[in-house]
């Protein structure tokens, strides 16, 4: 189901574990999937000195985390802030399009972690921002009706396909189509 | 090495003599079952034959078998077909949240059409409530259909208290009994049931083979239109080879059941066990005793399921995950949150079925191998405070 480097990257990952104080640290859950993800920074000359992860998630969010920590390694923070979701998952040589979505947790996290170092640096509270509370918040009633802004386009979350706003489910894929997205 | 193989409800080894069959009737006949000449006649005997075997697994009369592609089509008929043979009567049909989505996507394509659909609630185990049935029926109701052996959890349902209710106020009721059929012994007389599905490849044979039990008086429409095949009920020349394996697997599977059984649940029970005594911090999930023989469903804290099967497919052993990010899904499992469990425990869950051909020596590797894979995993885990 997996490319060679997507298994490489989970089965032997890179930068696991934590940065005993770190500079920065984001965190990151994905309710709709269940994947989390946190990531910490040491910060040295306004570039990335080390960075480490831990990621509860299916292979893809384990191999996105390690080849989103690996490209940010040594990297200047206003480089490794424009790592993309789409980035990563290049990087990796394609995500299979059901997991596309798992590639999103990895860029957030490093964001986050930059920005928190940001934020402390300029003397700003540190945000908390809880993954179980925002589990909480979920309702994934299927068929739900979900809200857009009026003329936004909708777009199926698994295969990103356009579908109609009313849809309960993708015409495309068939998944349910979860409240918000 | 062949791989150890503990997904048996993906789809179960073709067993030799049921492959023989197959590749016998393959090499030497060709008919059409509905022509009325000597190729034909061949071809039909064969069907029939097929359809005594399996009609005999679950005790019902060769007539009330309807031969079709599976356990889907099997499922999508029962439901349809009882809702469009009744649309003028009631548009209202009663089921549970756990069932499998054949059924409940059929129930999806229904609401859209304007039926109404009561899905109810089951308890921790995944048992389903009888009175509850009995409240939820109106004089809409057309159709119950309620599962026998769930396929995510392996909690039996009480389908024979249900389908009593169901007679008592004449309504048809179909279990989806493909996770049953095979594995254990299903008569369609104690379960009283009008309408039951089953698939070939949970019980050494053929996918693409599977057949749906209609009582006689049932109300049905067709799914498939077309000819006269399977009594009017399933249009179009039967799939010969695959209803041949079927019939052959059926009468392996009744006659070698109580030996299956013993086999499976003996496995059961011992990796249930080990699970329970190498593994901190785990959910044996379903019921513990109205459950399949062959199937354990463990919740692994703190970790996700796909990530360890995939850990557990580079050791040479097969098993399923009820993971959101496995197969597509991304949601949890709508098993696993119906008996309540948190959304990070039903991530972290495997699902094992076994068949009667695995060995205990495999359940040991099994044993072993999993630990320091669930240790690595945690050592990566966020939620891993260890």
């Amino acid at each position: 189901m997996y490319s060679e480097l997507v298994k490489d990257h989970f089965m032997h990952p890179r930068n696991v574990g934590e940065i005993p104080e770190p500079d920065g640290k984001g965190e990151v859950g994905n309710p709709v999937c269940g994947d989390m993800m946190t990531v910490y920074i040491k910060v040295k000359d306004d570039a990335i000195a080390d960075v480490k992860f831990k990621t509860f998630g299916c292979g893809a969010a384990i191999a996105v985390s390690s080849m989103v920590t690996e490209m940010a390694k040594g990297k200047p923070l206003a480089e490794a802030m424009k790592i993309s979701n789409r980035d990563v998952a290049q990087a990796l040589g394609g995500l299979p399009k059901n997991k596309l979505h798992c590639s999103n947790l990895g860029a957030d996290a490093l964001h986050m972690a930059i920005q928190d170092y940001l934020d402390r640096k300029a003397g700003k509270p540190p945000k908390e921002k809880n993954a179980e509370q925002e589990l909480a918040g979920m309702h994934l009633e299927p068929g739900h009706a979900h809200a857009h802004a009026k003329g936004e386009k909708c777009y199926c979350p698994y295969c990103d396909i356009e579908v109609p706003s009313e849809a309960p489910f993708c015409t495309n894929c068939g998944q349910e189509i979860p409240p918000e997205h | 090495m062949a791989p150890i193989y503990f997904d048996n409800l993906a789809g179960t080894p073709l067993l030799p003599a049921v492959q023989e069959a197959m590749s016998g009737y393959l090499a030497q006949h060709w008919g059409n079952p509905s022509s009325q000449h000597q190729v034909g006649d061949v071809a039909n005997a064969a069907l029939e034959k097929a359809r005594e075997q399996v009609a005999a697994l679950i005790g019902a009369e060769p007539r009330e078998i309807v031969f079709c592609s599976g356990g889907t089509e099997s499922i999508n008929h029962a439901i349809k077909g009882v809702a469009w043979a009744q649309a003028k009567k009631g548009r209202h049909i009663i089921t549970s949240n756990i069932e499998h989505n054949a059924v409940l996507r059929t129930l999806r394509a229904l609401k859209l059409q304007d039926w109404r659909v009561t899905s109810l609630d089951v308890d921790q185990h995944g048992l389903l409530d009888p009175a509850k049935v009995a409240e939820a029926i109106t004089d809409q109701t057309v159709l119950i259909t309620v599962m026998l052996a769930n396929n995510e959890i392996g909690t039996l349902e009480p389908v024979a208290e249900i389908a009593q209710i169901a007679a008592a106020r004449k309504i048809p009721m179909h279990t989806d009994a493909v996770a049953a059929v095979g594995v254990m012994p299903v008569e369609v007389k104690d379960l009283g049931v009008s309408l039951l599905s089953l698939a070939a490849n949970q019980f050494h044979g053929p996918a693409g083979a599977g057949a749906l039990y209609v009582k006689r008086g049932t109300p049905l429409w067709p799914l498939v239109d077309g000819g006269v095949q399977e009594h009017n009920k399933r249009a179009g020349s039967q799939n010969m080879v695959g209803i041949v394996g079927l019939g052959q697997a059926a009468e392996l599977a009744l006659a070698e059941m109580d030996s299956r059984v013993a086999r499976t649940r003996a496995l059961k029970d011992f990796v249930t066990q080990g699970l329970q005594a190498r593994v901190p911090h785990v959910t044996i999930n379903g019921h513990p005793e109205l459950c399949l023989p062959h199937l354990v469903s463990v919740s692994v804290g703190y970790i996700e399921g796909e990530s360890m099967m995939i850990m557990l497919d580079e050791e040479g052993i097969c098993v399923a995950t009820r993971s959101a990010c496995a197969a597509g899904a991304l949601q949890a499992s709508h098993v696993l949150l119906s008996i309540g469990l948190d959304f990070a425990v039903a991530q972290g869950t495997l699902v094992l079925s076994f068949s009667h051909l695995n060995t205990k020596q495999e359940a040991q590797v099994f044993l072993d191998k999993l630990p320091p894979i669930v240790e690595r995993l945690r050592s990566m885990s966020p939620l891993w405070k260890g």
